[in-house]
């Protein structure tokens, strides 16, 4: 079971670690203050990094293809709504404010994420309506300057030509905006 | 599909379905060493081909999510690590 790869560092987790912090501190987001595990996961992202060519949840099954695994980028589309409803990400990178203070306890997560069947029938529905839901954009656009761009991730939204290169808020790449109006 | 074994009291059929990048899945793998039961795991992730997909099958027979880890006793699965479930299951 060996991989083609070098094991990432522990300098290059310590430099991957430090940003994550840095940049969830500035997004009003916080990593989970246990360092040991926050280091596992931070390596987990490096492999994935290596192996996928994407950082991956360290947690979740990647495919290997970019496409069908946008959600399950780290930060991925799921951890706003795991860290009201439970404190934490789905792999507990990112904690909320009552877990990081100690007042409330993590506890194992169900998986938010879709299976892959009901994904793909998801898929099909969004694109079937994507041409209605166009239309309806596109009245109300109309009387916009510019369209609205919205991060699947954070809630960031903006009105520009097109999305930014990078959310300013949570640091992913366009590819996680829609458009929204 | 290959299983690694790791020795121990014999409580029946234990297999381990992990990722090998998984925190969860690595302290799960802990527990079940410190109770000292035989049991058997395997990391889907670092399979490929026919192989990955006789795992994902195997692990979707008893969690449809595909999420890890997923833990099979017997024929009752745990999903996640829950430490009193596990217990209570290998008493």
């Amino acid at each position: 079971m060996a991989e083609d790869f070098i094991e990432p560092a522990s300098e290059e987790v310590d430099r991957l670690f430090s940003r994550l912090d840095k940049d969830a501190k500035q997004g009003g987001y916080n990593l989970n203050p246990d360092a040991d595990f926050v280091r596992g996961l931070v390596k987990g992202l490096l492999i994935n990094e290596r192996r996928y060519g994407y950082r991956a949840c360290p947690c979740r099954l990647a495919s290997g293809v970019k496409a069908e695994d946008l959600d399950l980028i780290c930060p991925c589309d799921y951890r706003d709504a795991d860290m009201t409803e439970f404190g934490a990400c789905y792999c507990a990178l990112y904690v909320s404010k009552a877990v990081m203070k100690g007042d409330q306890e993590l506890s194992s997560i169900p998986e938010r994420r879709l299976p892959p069947e009901e994904r793909e029938r998801l898929r099909q529905k969004q694109n079937a309506s994507a041409e209605v839901l166009g239309a309806d954009i596109a009245e109300v656009a109309f009387k916009l300057s510019l369209p609205v761009w919205r991060c699947t991730v954070c809630g960031y939204l903006c009105a520009r030509e097109g999305p930014p290169e990078v959310c300013p808020i949570c640091k992913v790449g366009k590819e996680r905006f829609e458009r929204f109006i | 599909m290959n299983f690694e074994h790791v020795a121990g009291k014999d409580k029946g059929k234990i297999s381990l379905f992990a990722l090998s990048t998984c925190i969860w899945c690595k302290k799960t793998r802990e527990l079940l060493s410190s109770m000292g039961v035989a049991f058997d795991y395997i990391y889907v992730d670092l399979l490929k081909g026919e192989e990955r997909a006789e795992a994902v099958a195997a692990v979707k027979k008893y969690n449809p999510s595909l999420s890890f880890p997923t833990l099979v006793i017997g024929e009752k699965s745990i999903v996640g690590l829950k430490e009193k479930e596990i217990k209570e299951a290998l008493g």
